[in-house]
């Protein structure tokens, strides 16, 4: 059996190996950590292997001169950054786990807290090598078989094994965030200081309660960060922490809705009223769930799925207050509600952020979890919206299609790539009519 | 340290060699392919951030090989305080059942060419006053288990002969490490079930390199295998042959 981090399995298991090349040539899917939340790394029903990318994890060059990095693919973004840190460098865009790997990054092309001003990882790679379906391995960049890097960048491993990354890292000034936070009382206050704050501040990201309702809804704390300068940061480096971790798969019940208020209600109190600003290590900043270990076992048996979407700016800022009223409305409990503004999109054919407001939730899988699913997703079809599909479990194909005006030429060159549809993946089989 | 390392371009013996270059020791790996062996030597020193890694082509079962290679690790580091092995092959009991061929291959390879690297490698430990030997044996020479008959029997032994050089070098400054690694998550591992205690390549790294400081002869990683491997020892006959591990 095999899951994603939602830990909802199918059949199948991984191949591992350091030899990525010897690794892909018969597999139809790369797998790196296991972070995306739904389907997008389990294997299709017909060819239950995939080939595991970890140990394949060589850093094959750095320049210190321009921060330029060619790595294997399997290389996690955790080595990646403990390795560079001390000496000035850190990955240009970071999502909120460091459990990944670089190839994993390129296929979900995935985005952090600076969104607005840097971009997706996509951005800042500069070359990628490939096995494409045919068995070839070639190199493709943003000048050179321009569209097969379009479709890589975001495109869910489903166009070609990426064998090997070039990425330019960012120069940091210090190893140490600045830090500031913030209670924020409704939801549209909370856009409006997600955008004030995205001008001054490179990090920006926002926790939101979404069990409160009415004047309160949306009520949360907005989180701002920015790399310390050296004469504010202490000397030396964070020590690493070390991490506790869920032993074990709580029961179902742990998760409901009285649990999550009190959580969502603590989380808020303990904040003070006024703005708290500190100095914090990057991984707490960056990673806070990489903390707990196994945090995914909290949810029981059964496993839960994260919701995320992109809700555009022409939308309009009530369209925010429209999803939490409806989620509020259909009692989906998270404990987790993830607001973050998104700049403008990037060259990813299939990327998901576009120029508006992200929400990510995490739902326990109930009975009506498809029911709620399917109601989000039709606000957010109708909103011009979408959703992220490293997070995705089960939104519908028609859903999908609607939301996704760029689905037809991304499947051109797909098409073109691989004629007989040999590379796919469970969500792939699910989402764009693969065969199985 | 001045090490010459065979085996770090794969598994555990890439893991260890990554904590050395990181701490700053000096590494000149050894090994079969060369294009392999030049991707690890970038790694280790892109992650160590200084220092240059060299290569020399040395494979285990070409026993004519050895000193050119162990003369172009001297050569290279100008000097030599450690020898890591951590090459081998494995198969299951089943596999090589099936295969004598294969079977007579992990034998020699296992156990008389790795004997015979090691045997290149005190001497000149020994010439130059002393120095450490790290080999990786296993714990499948600890007790002869259903599904790992021949290569346990290869394995123990070179836990014998590790355990002898210890025994007559000792005086002489030979610091032998005989690494029993319990089941690791490796590729050599690949499609076996894990077990309970199964190992991450880290993990092991770190215990290993703590022995190596501490001239430890014997280090079982992770640790919790040597009270597993006590437990294992100590099982009647009986159960034994009943037993499927």
């Amino acid at each position: 059996m095999l899951c994603g981090w939602g830990r909802v399995p199918v059949a199948g298991r991984e191949v591992r190996s350091e030899d990525l090349e010897e690794l892909t040539r018969r597999a139809v899917l790369c797998r790196g950590l296991g972070r995306s939340y739904g389907d997008s790394s389990l294997p299709p029903p017909s060819h239950p292997v995939v080939a595991a990318t970890p140990l394949a994890d060589r850093i094959l060059s750095f320049d210190g001169a321009t921060g330029r990095l060619r790595a294997e693919a399997g290389l996690s973004l955790r080595a990646l950054n403990r390795t560079f840190l001390p000496r000035g460098f850190y990955a240009p865009v970071t999502p909120g786990t460091q459990l990944i790997t670089l190839g994993g990054m390129v296929a979900a092309d995935v985005h952090g807290k600076n969104h607005h001003r840097d971009g997706c990882f996509g951005a800042h790679v500069t070359r990628l090598r490939m096995r494409v379906a045919d068995g070839r391995i070639l190199e493709c960049s943003p000048e050179e078989e321009t569209e097969l890097f379009r479709a890589t960048v975001g495109g869910m491993g489903l166009t070609g094994h990426i064998l090997e990354v070039e990425c330019r890292l960012a120069r940091v000034p210090s190893t140490w965030i600045v830090a500031e936070s913030e209670r924020i009382h409704d939801v549209d206050r909370f856009i409006d200081g997600l955008k004030e704050a995205g001008v001054r501040w490179p990090y920006t990201m926002g926790w939101i309660d979404c069990l409160s309702r009415g004047s309160l809804l949306g009520r949360g704390i907005l989180m701002k960060g920015r790399w310390a300068e050296p004469d504010e940061a202490p000397p030396g480096l964070p020590r690493p922490r070390r991490r506790p971790s869920v032993p074990l798969v709580l029961p179902g019940w742990v998760i409901n809705r009285w649990t999550v208020r009190a959580f969502n209600a603590a989380f808020f109190r303990c904040h003070l009223p006024r703005v708290r600003r500190r100095l914090v290590d990057p991984e707490s900043f960056f990673y806070p769930l990489d903390a707990i270990g196994h945090w995914n076992r909290m949810y029981g048996p059964r496993g839960f799925t994260q919701y995320q979407c992109v809700l555009p700016e022409s939308a309009g800022r009530g369209a925010a207050r429209r999803f939490l009223e409806l989620l509020t409305r259909r009692g989906g409990a998270s404990m987790l509600c993830v607001i973050k503004d998104c700049g403008a999109e990037g060259i990813g054919l299939l990327s998901f952020p576009k120029p508006g407001i992200s929400i990510a939730l995490d739902i326990p899988i109930r009975d009506d979890t498809q029911d709620l699913v399917d109601a989000l997703n039709e606000l957010v079809v109708t909103e011009r919206g979408r959703i992220y599909l490293a997070k995705d479990q089960f939104t519908r194909p028609a859903h999908f299609r609607a939301m996704e005006p760029r689905l037809e030429e991304w499947t051109c060159i797909r098409r073109k790539w691989d004629p007989e549809g040999r590379l796919r993946s469970a969500q792939s089989v699910r989402l764009l009519a693969d065969r199985p | 340290m001045k090490v010459a390392f065979l085996g770090a371009t794969r598994g555990m013996g890439r893991s260890l060699s990554r904590l050395m270059a990181a701490r700053g020791d000096e590494l000149f790996l050894l090994g079969r392919e060369p294009a392999g062996l030049e991707r690890s030597a970038r790694d280790l020193e892109a992650r160590a951030g200084r220092g240059s890694v060299g290569v020399a082509v040395c494979d285990l079962e070409q026993p004519a090989g050895f000193a050119a290679a162990l003369d172009a690790a001297e050569a290279g580091l100008g000097g030599l305080d450690a020898v890591v092995v951590t090459a081998g092959v494995f198969a299951t009991q089943d596999v090589l059942e099936q295969d004598p061929e294969r079977a007579r291959r992990i034998l020699e390879v296992d156990f008389t060419d790795t004997v015979t690297f090691c045997e290149h490698a005190r001497r000149r430990l020994l010439a130059r006053g002393g120095g450490t030997l790290v080999v990786f044996s296993s714990v499948a020479g600890e007790r002869a288990r259903k599904p790992v008959v021949l290569y346990g029997a290869a394995k123990a032994g070179l836990t014998r002969y590790l355990e002898g050089l210890d025994h007559r070098f000792h005086a002489q400054g030979l610091r032998t490490v005989c690494v029993k690694p319990g089941f690791v998550k490796t590729s050599m591992t690949d499609g076996l079930p894990a077990p309970p205690f199964a190992g991450e390549l880290d993990e092991v790294a770190r215990v290993v390199l703590r022995a190596i400081d501490r001239g430890q002869p014997v280090v079982y990683a992770p640790p919790i295998w040597r009270w597993v491997m006590l437990v294992v020892r100590a099982l009647p006959r009986s159960i034994m042959r009943r037993a499927g591990f």
